[in-house]
């Protein structure tokens, strides 16, 4: 099997020693938390850490509080199977539940934890692969390499933000605490994410996320819908992310996120103001999904052709919305 | 019911435990005192000449043993003789991303794995060749010196009868081109071989390999070894499905770097590595043409076939004639005429991957007859149903069917399924598909030309009645050891567990061929059945004596050997064993099993015969979603004439996972390569889709026996003929959901999509291959058909 680089493996006990720790190994050091995307990653020498830092023995990280009325606290080191077994926390944001419940498969959720699938590295058909695929091909920006072969002439790293996680935290209206050698700051989910496959995430590499503050749901609704080849396993290629403070019919706010389209997941504003101030009705949902498509420009650097992503971000948006409007869709739910 | 008492039973598989609890060793588990580990250096280029080697920082590296390079391995292999073309690592020239160069032998794998990033190789590249119609048009680019034309491997032509004169008597002549993408065969285990030599100067290679007899041959030919000082002992292989029938690459590797070392050396492959190995699917591109009276009877067929082999030969030969080979034996074809082409292309070598060779024509075969069917205004089934082979009887091109219960697999599968009810009436988005299809029960001719038996069993037996089979047949996971087992107990009137299975080791057992086309419950088994009735002739002539009742009124069952007349008169197994021994001395037997002599007597009749046909008919039912174009397969219903099910729980374990693989074909599974550099684009389990367990639809599995008289207690194969349906029954499935033709597998959310929008702005919506290379081909080998087929009259 492909081996593991040598490293040296810290699991403190206190935030402050983990800092302590960070910010004596500088770029050297990573943070890891289920260790399910970051340890293969380090196999095939994509990430070349020195230092690994766990947060999984700090108890600042696991914490879990609050309820749908008043707004929940999930720590960063919480597993996915663990949120997902907190019935009412799951009756409370659906769409959350969903985009957990979506992520890899069983083995992986039982390891993987909300802030790895918030900070989950971004992905690239030309990125994911070994030293040697990536030596065959040439390497690219993101690892090792001076040119990006999604697209040769330019300068900047198209690697695709692939967590179910941040587009829901986004439409949410989350907030996100983070504890750096600096103190700490509260940051909305969306200002989290920047549109750079390499420096994806507005973190410093010595800060640590350590919860995320989920608002009260009051009259919002929200629903995520995923595309990908399989029912389970794969990372999304597509997910729509939407949530709706609904009033007698009438949709009075809406946030609606794109991901896995791009090197961050993106809101598409011009979509929510055409809902803003109306009913869910078929032909505002058609236009909507229109001009989310067109506002999103996947790129072929995933699974599935990229004009096809780019259909579905139309179709999946219906879908999300008609969810929303009370229709049932369990059918077409099975076919994703 | 039957009077067996193992027979036809659900039996727990004989190694059911040791897999269930985790104690089953595969060839990873082997630890040795002293053990080192191997790596291997591959290419990055698709297609380069290696200019210079340097190995000494490599070389220098603490903990690092030997490094070797191809010059210490220059010996040419292959599995079968007419393609010796594969070098254990490079030579000269490398020829797919992937193809080994050098390796190394260190302390751990670690330390190899660095010291191969320290060898230097200076490559000269060449123009890579990544397409079948590059390689062909490339001539001036040779991939290999040999061959039937520049970058050609294979050039196949023949016609049985006069085609033409076929096609004449037509009513209606339809032509499709079809395309089927190669796929891996992706098993759970990665190839792994530990050897050691030892100092009697013999060397031992434990591997996961499905052909321990052709791996023994091929590391006597390049370690030019007497093959007496080598052993091969196949480990329990974790899945096969044709991906470890060629000896490798590797395996000779470890052999050498422990005959250098003197110490035991393992190598396990990588999952990327095993992708780069391959020998799964060939693509296929496939022209066919048939022409048929106004009712649908079949007057003649014309088939093209175009290979895109990889870089080497491997099966590619015997995988190009079973491209021709098996469209005859479900339909009655008159007049039939095959010309099948083998590409190199500077990609992985494709080899046998479940089907070998014929799901690829088979798909084209029965979406085809579908469209000749709605042509002409035809029940679809009726139109096969009515033309399906005798049994027995020969084919044009002259392969031998001894038994045939496709109508009974048909009838089942439009039985249960409610076809008729389904077919044409299910709402936009819904529909159902039918498809039919046969496999061989074995190849009749071995690999390498010879007149021994294909497989050799013997039995011992101890004085307390305990009896062990020795078999060189090797359990893939199939369950051929367990065969094994229920076929001696049975003939003995013991019970499976009373026996022992000793199998896949060159030094202690008789060789079997190996798992591969489906052979083994057929050849093993019928030299068990003779080696078991031999070792009972014993025992009944023994017992005859001391109960005083002639040998041909005796039974033997339940642990006792008996008088059929009178059953209180009998002895204990083991008393019977011991009067055996005292009045013959040591008591064994031997048993060995060799095909009918094939009755085809033409260049390539080699490639087709077999002892018996297994058929099989599916009805698949789906669901397209017309937005997004996913399919799902809701249920599947196959039925599949086994002949005889030794154990139906097996068989129906064969149908689920042929099921299965068939569905990652028609769906997703696909091979594909950078366009320009010929990388593997999906080198992993997460990027190369192969459905899980969700796509899975329901199956409902129809066992039809029809107890074949080649067949130990009648049975034929069940491995790999109930995949062949799969793809054309969705396909089939498809149209009749969405209207929509997909000519090309996998059917994709893509394609389907591309098929509504061209069927919304006018067209017909088929998606799939228009034109196929140009090529001259050979003069086609003209056939005498069997006499049967000889009237030119009256076709049908």
């Amino acid at each position: 099997m492909l081996r593991l680089p040598p490293f040296r493996y810290y699991a403190p006990r206190s935030l402050e020693e983990a800092l302590r720790i960070l910010s004596d190994h500088g770029s050297q050091a990573r943070i890891v938390a289920g260790g399910t995307d970051l340890y293969p990653k380090m196999k095939r020498r994509q990430i070349e850490p020195a230092v690994l830092v766990s947060v999984r023995r700090i108890p600042e990280l696991a914490h879990l509080a609050g309820t749908g009325r008043e707004g929940v606290t999930l720590g960063a080191s919480l597993t996915l199977a663990r949120v997902l077994a907190q019935d009412e926390l799951v009756l409370a944001y659906p769409a959350l539940a969903r985009a957990f419940a979506m992520v890899a498969h069983p083995p992986v959720r039982s390891m993987g934890t909300v802030g790895g699938n918030l900070c989950v590295d971004t992905r690239c058909t030309y990125y994911d692969q070994t030293f040697f695929w990536r030596e065959a091909l040439g390497f690219c920006l993101k690892k090792d390499g001076t040119t990006c072969p999604v697209a040769p002439g330019g300068t900047r790293c198209w690697a695709v933000s692939s967590s179910d996680g941040a587009p829901v935290m986004i439409a949410l209206g989350a907030r996100l605490r983070l504890v750096g050698p600096r103190g700490e700051r509260t940051i909305a989910a969306e200002e989290f994410y920047r549109d750079d496959g390499i420096r994806y995430l507005d973190k410093e590499p010595e800060e640590i996320l350590v919860e995320v503050l989920l608002p009260p749901q009051e009259d919002w609704k929200s629903t995520y819908w995923k595309l990908r080849r399989r029912g389970s396993v794969d990372f999304p290629v597509l997910g729509v992310a939407v949530a709706l403070r609904m009033e007698s019919g009438w949709c009075r706010e809406a946030r609606i996120v794109l991901g896995a389209v791009g090197s961050c997941p993106k809101r598409i504003r011009e979509a929510e103001t055409l809902l803003e101030g109306n009913r869910l009705e078929p032909d505002v949902i058609a236009a909507v999904a229109h001009v989310v498509a067109r506002s999103v420009r996947p790129l072929k650097n995933t699974d599935f052709l990229h004009l096809y992503r780019k259909k579905m971000a139309s179709v999946f948006t219906q879908r999300a919305l008609r969810e929303l409007a009370g229709a049932s869709l369990m059918d077409e739910a099975s076919a994703c | 019911m039957s009077g067996f008492n193992v027979i036809g039973k659900p039996w727990p598989k004989v190694d059911a435990l040791p897999k269930c609890t985790g104690e089953t060793r595969y060839a990873d588990d082997l630890h040795f005192p002293r053990m080192l580990y191997a790596k291997i250096l591959r290419s990055p280029h698709a297609h380069a000449r290696i200019r210079r080697i340097d190995v000494s920082r490599a070389q220098a590296v603490p903990g690092v043993h030997v490094v070797l390079t191809g010059r210490d391995l220059p010996t040419r292999f292959g599995i079968l003789p007419v393609s010796q073309d594969e070098e254990a690592l490079c030579v000269e020239k490398v020829r797919f991303v992937g193809d080994p160069v050098a390796a190394v032998a260190a302390v751990d794998e670690w330390t190899a794995e660095e010291a191969l990033r320290l060898i230097e190789v200076e490559y000269e590249p060449l123009p890579a060749l990544l397409t079948m119609e590059q390689a062909l048009a490339e001539s001036s680019v040779r991939i290999h010196e040999y061959g039937d034309g520049p970058n050609i491997h294979k050039l196949v032509s023949l016609e049985f009868g006069e085609v033409a004169e076929g096609f004449a008597q037509a009513d209606y002549v339809r032509e499709d081109i079809f395309f089927y993408a190669g796929s891996t065969h992706l098993p759970l285990e990665q190839h792994a071989a530990v050897a050691h030599y030892g100092p009697d100067g013999r060397l031992t290679l434990w591997s996961s390999t499905q052909t321990p007899h052709y791996v023994h041959r091929a590391l006597a030919k390049v370690l030019g070894l007497p093959p007496h000082r080598i052993r091969v002992i196949a480990m329990p292989v974790g899945g096969g499905f044709g991906g470890k029938s060629d000896p490798f690459s590797h395996e000779i590797v470890v052999a050498k770097l422990a005959l250098l070392t003197g110490r035991p050396v393992k190598i396990t492959l990588t999952r990327e590595e095993v992708f780069y190995v391959h020998r799964g699917r060939h693509p296929v591109l496939l022209w066919i043409k048939t022409g048929v009276r106004r009712d649908g009877t079949i007057t003649a067929m014309h088939v093209r076939s175009f290979l895109d082999g990889g870089a080497y030969g491997s099966y590619g030969v015997a995988t190009t004639y079973y491209t021709g080979a098996l469209q005859t034996v479900t339909y009655k074809i008159p007049r039939y005429k095959f010309e099948g082409v083998r590409v190199f292309t500077n990609k992985p070598p494709c080899g046998p991957k479940r089907g070998h060779g014929t799901p690829q024509p088979r798909f084209a075969l029965e979406v085809h007859l579908d469209k000749i069917a709605e042509d002409l205004g035809l029940d679809p089934i009726q139109m096969r149903r009515r033309q399906i082979v005798e049994a027995p009887s020969l084919t044009v091109n002259w392969l031998r069917i001894s038994s045939c219960g496709l109508r009974a697999c048909i009838d089942r599968v439009v039985e249960a399924s409610g076809f008729r009810e389904k077919f044409r009436r299910l709402p936009f988005g819904r529909g159902v598909g039918f498809a039919c299809s046969a496999y061989l029960s074995g190849a009749g001719l071995p690999i390498y030309w010879n007149d021994m038996p294909h497989s050799g069993v013997q039995i011992k037996i101890d004085r307390e009645g305990g009896v062990t089979v020795f078999c060189g047949s090797a359990d893939i996971g199939q369950g051929s050891d367990s065969i094994l087992a229920y076929i001696v107990a049975e003939i003995l009137g013991i019970l499976p567990e009373d026996v022992r299975v000793v199998t896949a080791d060159t030094d202690l057992t008789p060789v079997d061929l190996g798992s591969y086309s489906s052979r083994v419950t057929v050849m093993a088994g019928n030299a068990a059945v003779e080696a078991a009735e031999r070792l009972r002739r014993l025992l009944f002539r023994a017992a005859a004596e001391r109960l005083d009742v002639p040998e041909d009124q005796l039974l033997a069952r339940e642990r006792r050997i008996f008088d059929q007349a009178d059953p209180e008169r009998g002895l204990d197994f083991a008393e019977a064993v011991q009067l055996a021994e005292a009045r013959f001395g040591t008591l064994g037997a031997v048993g060995s099993y060799k095909p009918p002599k094939a009755p085809g007597r033409y260049k390539g009749a080699g490639v087709g015969p077999s002892p018996s046909y297994s058929y099989s008919a599916c009805v698949a039912q789906v669901r397209v979603d017309p937005e997004t174009g996913f399919v799902q397969v809701e249920k599947i219903w196959i039925a599949h004439d086994v002949g005889r099910a030794i154990n139906p729980r097996l068989v129906e374990g064969q149908i689920h996972g042929s099921v299965y693989m068939g569905l990652g074909e028609a769906l997703m599974e696909e091979h594909t390569f950078h366009s320009r550099l010929g990388v593997h684009t999906a080198p992993s389990m997460l990027d190369y889709k192969s459905p899980t367990p969700l796509e899975m639809p329901e199956v409902e599995c129809f066992l039809i026996e029809t107890e074949d008289p080649n067949g130990p207690f009648g049975a034929k194969e069940a491995g790999q003929g109930p995949l062949l349906p799969i793809p054309p029954a969705i396909a089939n499935a498809v149209y009749d959901a969405i209207g929509v033709r997909i000519d090309e597998i996998p059917i994709t959310p893509e394609k389907v999509l591309k098929g509504l929008e061209d069927k919304a702005r006018g067209g017909s919506g088929r998606v799939g291959p228009t034109s196929i290379p140009s090529l001259t081909w050979p003069e086609p080998i003209r056939v005498e058909p069997p006499p049967e087929w000889r009237s030119s009259g009256d076709l049908t």
